[in-house]
């Protein structure tokens, strides 16, 4: 799962390190860091917004760490993916091994397919699909592009993407 | 009354459009303050010359009896270097090995102090920045707007009425024939081979469609684009090019179910050419249908402007063909 959240850090040399060093440890990936150091809170900490992928059963042991570190969790969320792209893709889908092209996008943790949908005219013939994708930001999103932009050629199969000005959201 | 001289090079569907084109538009012109003379035809067979002006209407009446508009046989080289005329209008067919005659023509026309206009892509997609250094360097007028996109005036729009914009890029719809398949496909639910077929018999799509369907005619217009627009000094060859021929009853399906089409797209964005089919929203300004054009304009002052309108047809292309003429006579 994709974790944003929210640290108080206090004003001293370090306390960044203090904070990521727990999150790599569990095995976390982190994908952001937003270090306000301007924006101080009334306590007179200094915000952090982190985002980063971890296992979900890990999470309680990662604020528990935190925590105990002198670290404040202000605030935990589970990012949605937010930014959506929808493809074509047109070929010997099925028999090039679709769950490993899905798996591709999956395992990125940063986008995952949420939508599929297939249409197979006959054995011989070729297979088209519909495939929507979601991702947490635009740049991500360009990321799975870019994968399945490989998978499509190594495949043997036509991508076909959005307009560019769909992706700009323009 | 301004008179400007014109000649013809090419006397086919489109050099007919001119034709007929400044015949009905004569009282328009001349309100204008401008008298359009023409002193020269070509056609592939041989010329018609007179300094004091063509009677166009029996030209054009002439190329329908016999197949030709030739009364003697002055090549075009010797036309244009030798015939006192301010502009010669290019409208040979598209060679894209060679370039020819439309190289040569426009060659010999900077070389002998004549503007050029043109439809004829071939030349400005092999060899554009020359073509164009040597009317800068002449002091001459190049004006192509009917090379892309038949009557949609994209070079003027982005180099008159967009002057001062930087464009950041554009994408565009740029070939009917391979925009009528896609409709044709989308609607009808019909494979490709069938709604070619089709095509063909309409004489939307030629007997050899491969120029089109594999999107190279609509990969050359980019390269105009990208070379007129952003001065890139591209060629055919640095674009990605991927046609239509691949795509299924069910992909257009599917993108129909989720609101979608898809269209051939040319795209020029961040240096890149690229000629792909790609999805786009049914609502999008570029979902033009049938044999209809569009192209789309990023710019950084007038944020997005989109056009579309026909690609072809020799009246539409004369069309162009005349605004190009016009801006000439106006300026010289």
């Amino acid at each position: 799962m994709i974790i944003s959240m929210t640290l108080e850090l206090k004003d001293i040399p370090g306390q960044l390190v203090l904070a990521l060093e727990p999150i790599s440890e569990l095995h976390g990936n982190i994908m952001s860091v937003v270090h306000q150091h301007e924006e101080k809170t009334p306590r007179g900490t200094i915000p952090v917004q982190i985002m980063f992928e971890i296992e979900r059963s890990r999470l309680d042991e990662l604020t528990e760490r935190l925590e105990k570190s002198g670290v404040r969790v202000a605030r935990v969320g589970e990012e949605r993916l937010r930014a959506s792209v929808s493809v074509v893709l047109i070929g010997h889908i099925v028999h090039s091994d679709m769950g490993d092209t899905i798996d591709k996008i999956d395992s990125t943790g940063f986008a995952e397919v949420v939508g599929l949908s297939l249409s197979m005219p006959g054995i011989e013939k070729q297979s088209s699909a519909y495939l929507v994708i979601n991702a947490v930001s635009n740049r991500e999103l360009d990321k799975a592009l870019d994968i399945l932009r490989d998978v499509a050629v190594r495949k043997d199969l036509l991508l076909i993407e959005p307009i560019r000005m769909n992706l700009e959201g323009t | 009354m301004k008179t400007v001289r014109i000649s013809l090079m090419g006397f086919g569907a489109v050099g007919q459009g001119v034709a007929r084109t400044i015949l009905s538009k004569d009282g328009y012109l001349k309100k204008q303050g401008i008298d359009l003379s023409i002193v020269a035809i070509t056609d592939s067979k041989g010329s018609d010359v007179n300094e004091k002006g063509i009677d166009l209407e029996s030209a054009i009446s002439r190329k329908k009896q016999t197949g030709t508009v030739a009364t003697g046989d002055m090549s075009s080289l010797d036309i244009i270097r030798n015939i006192v005329h301010d502009i010669v209008v290019d409208v040979t067919p598209t060679n894209i090995d060679s370039g020819e005659p439309g190289m040569s023509n426009m060659q010999a026309a900077f070389g002998a102090g004549k503007h050029v206009v043109t439809s004829n892509k071939g030349p400005l997609a092999m060899r554009f920045s020359e073509l164009k250094e040597s009317a800068e360097d002449n002091g001459l007028f190049f004006r192509y707007e009917a090379t892309v996109a038949g009557a949609v005036p994209i070079f003027n729009l982005v180099h008159e009425a967009l002057a001062g914009n930087t464009v950041t890029g554009i994408e565009g719809i740029l070939n009917g024939t391979c925009n009528y398949i896609l409709t044709r496909m989308a609607e009808e639910r019909m494979p490709y081979e069938l709604v070619l077929k089709e095509a063909q018999e309409l004489g939307i799509a030629e007997t050899d469609p491969t120029y089109d369907v594999e999107g190279i005619d609509a990969a050359l217009k980019l390269v105009i684009i990208a070379n007129s627009i952003f001065g890139t000094g591209a060629t055919y060859h640095d674009v990605d090019v991927t046609g239509i021929t691949k795509l299924t009853p069910e992909a257009l399906e599917l993108a129909s179910q989720n609101n979608s089409v898809i269209k051939l797209v040319c795209e020029a964005v961040n240096g890149k050419l690229r000629v792909a089919p790609r999805l786009v929203p049914r609502r999008h300004p570029l979902a033009v249908g049938g044999t209809l054009n569009a192209a789309s304009i990023q710019t950084d002052l007038a944020g997005r402007i989109t056009i579309s309108g026909k690609g072809a047809g020799s009246i539409e292309t004369a069309s162009s063909i005349l605004s190009d003429i016009i801006y000439i006579s106006r300026h010289i």
